[in-house]
């Protein structure tokens, strides 16, 4: 369905996208993942037919470039915050945008009942919350069915309880069957959504491989802090330290970096030592955004 | 790569998009009238339009002893040179902040990720600000008629309409310069200097520019005409006088020169000079935002 070829974007002297092929099959989902200045936005942006690049890219074969119009008729675009005028009302957006995609009627009301905004039709954007926002910008992308869903950043501005319902609304729509494109610094959003990851690094495509894996092959790491009796809190950090993790004790509680994917261990490894926590706190991935060279190299993950 | 369990969304085979859509542009062109009615600057500049109008209608009027056509002819060149001040400037201004404006905001690469080419999306803006232009001339020569007729005046209802007419015609060229400056311009406020920094040029530079080259140049009438043709405003200024006395002696040798070698073919030439600075620039500003990635 989305077909990348040979795709390099230069900004000056700076290669944002460096020769990166890709190929996303029809209803399939495809993360782009990688640090700041990846390229991941920029990868994007060409997609859509936004930024000049070298290469081709290709969307149900018809080519970005030639035929730019019909090819962003097939794909909804969310982008990392609605940039529409703040005192416009969400029907008046969806109405605007449902005009500009072709379709109108009750395709608008339905876009919004889609995303659970039908009630809030007549607020303006400036008055939505961020998650409203960004549900908003979903309904837009929903727009005339389109096959083909482009997200950049899906739920940065968005709080953990707004994150886990607009995840819940895009699971819906990969159900669907719609390709997906995505760029994500998030594992988790990644581990929900795609069926494959694309590491990106310095615009380059460094590999492709199972959302599951991308954790053990980054080698991602997050922090786990726990909150311990005070008199155990040595106690703690020896146990710990028999199984190979270090702690670092922070006042009243220790901090324990572990593999993203084992979060649960120290947590485990405590009570089999009868050493009594509290409460804990997940630090966020100790280092999401990840640099792909942390990674060991992939095995059966093709690059087209 | 593997698809979910889902079934792949079927992709319906859909007529190709016609290049140019005339729905397209007018949709876009609905946006940008109602973006140009929240500004406040533009918004401005049209209330104080009317008011000078106004003012020198009531002006132009107050010493004429209701005696007629006198009050039309001073009320007509003292709207024309509030034409050439304030009209350049809002059109100006007006063209180059919207497209940086949408491009700081955001709003240029999410309106660009929608099925429209930049093409539809250069003619809306333009035909959005033109209508809104016009409206604000129309206005301010409604209120100067209005006051007009209230005061016994007669007037040539033709004279006036052509020269509201030329009016909203110097103002589409300066309003594709600005769109030129704005497609160029990253940032609005950048944007709006140039857009100041032109219409100095053409209000100030160009006359001074134009005499001062008649006495360095020694240039003969016909020359200084020729080259007055380069400036919309100056060809204004002459158009707008031939429609209202029918004719250019007021403007001295150059105009006479203008007269005698163009009798009838004088509305043609300022036409076409006045068109060809419209239509230069929207295709250049259609190119330049056509090459020019979207940040």
């Amino acid at each position: 369905m989305i077909t990348i070829r040979h795709v390099t974007r230069r900004f000056g002297c700076f290669t944002a996208v460096d020769d990166v092929s890709l190929h996303v099959e029809r209803g399939a989902s495809l993360a782009l993942w990688g640090a700041n200045g990846a390229g991941k936005t920029t990868l994007l942006r060409c997609v859509l037919g936004l930024l000049r690049f070298e290469g081709r890219i290709e969307i149900d074969g018809m080519d970005v470039r030639s035929r730019g119009k019909d090819v962003r008729r097939l794909i909804g675009y969310v982008p990392q915050e609605v940039a529409l005028h703040d005192d416009l009302r969400l029907i008046e957006a969806v109405t605007f945008v449902a005009r500009l995609r072709r379709c109108d009627g009750p395709e608008t009301v339905e876009a919004l009942r889609t995303v659970g905004l039908d009630a809030h039709a007549q607020k303006r954007i400036g008055e939505c919350s961020g998650g409203m926002r960004q549900r908003c910008a979903l309904a837009l992308a929903l727009l005339g069915d389109p096959p083909v869903l482009v997200m950049d950043e899906l739920t940065s501005n968005l709080d953990s309880a707004a994150q886990g319902s607009f995840l819940e609304l895009l699971h819906d729509q990969k159900k669907a069957g719609r390709t997906i494109l995505f760029t994500s610094h998030r594992h988790h959003e990644v581990e929900a959504l795609a069926d494959r990851v694309a590491l990106l690094r310095d615009g380059r495509l460094e590999r492709l491989c199972a959302p599951q894996a991308m954790a053990d092959e980054l080698g991602l790491r997050a922090s786990v802090r726990l909150y311990l009796p005070p008199d155990r809190i040595d106690d703690a950090i020896a146990a710990l330290a028999t199984h190979g993790y270090s702690a670092q004790r922070n006042g009243v509680s220790i901090a324990v970096e572990t593999p993203l994917r084992q979060k649960g261990t120290p947590l485990r490894l405590l009570a089999l030592a009868s050493i009594p926590v509290h409460d804990f706190e997940l630090q966020g991935d100790a280092n999401s955004g990840g640099d792909p060279s942390h990674g060991r190299d992939p095995s059966g993950c093709a690059v087209h | 790569m593997s698809a979910d369990t889902a079934t792949p969304h079927p992709t319906v085979r859909l007529a190709p998009l016609p290049r140019l859509s005339p729905g397209t542009v007018l949709l876009l062109a609905r946006k940008e009238i109602r973006d140009a009615l929240r500004n406040r600057w533009f918004l401005l500049y049209a209330l104080a339009f009317t008011l000078l109008a106004l003012a020198l209608s009531l002006l132009a009027t107050a010493g004429t002893g209701f005696e007629g056509a006198s009050g039309f002819g001073r009320t007509a060149a003292s709207l024309i040179n509030l034409v050439l001040l304030i009209v350049p400037l809002m059109a100006l201004t007006a063209g180059a902040v919207s497209i940086a404006g949408e491009r700081e905001r955001g709003t240029l690469a999410y309106l660009l990720a929608q099925p429209i080419s930049r093409l539809e999306l250069l003619l809306g803006k333009f035909v959005g600000l033109a209508t809104s232009l016009g409206a604000a001339i129309a206005l301010g020569f409604g209120v100067s008629a209005l006051v007009m007729a209230m005061r016994g005046e007669s007037a040539d209802i033709g004279a006036c309409l052509r020269l509201v007419g030329l009016s909203t015609v110097l103002g589409l060229a300066m309003l594709a310069v600005g769109l030129v400056v704005s497609t160029l311009a990253r940032r609005s406020a950048a944007g709006l200097g140039v857009a100041v920094s032109l219409w100095l040029a053409f209000v100030f530079a160009g006359d001074l520019g134009l005499m001062g080259s008649a006495i360095v140049f020694q240039l003969r009438p016909g020359e200084l005409f020729h080259l007055s043709l380069l400036n919309p405003l100056q060809v204004f200024r002459m158009s707008s006088l031939e429609s209202v006395n029918a004719t250019l002696d007021l403007l001295g040798p150059a105009g006479v020169f203008a007269m005698q070698e163009y009798p009838r073919a004088l509305p043609w030439l300022f036409g076409s000079a006045l068109v060809a600075w419209i239509a230069a620039p929207l295709a250049l500003a259609s190119v330049v935002l056509a090459r020019r990635s979207t940040p």
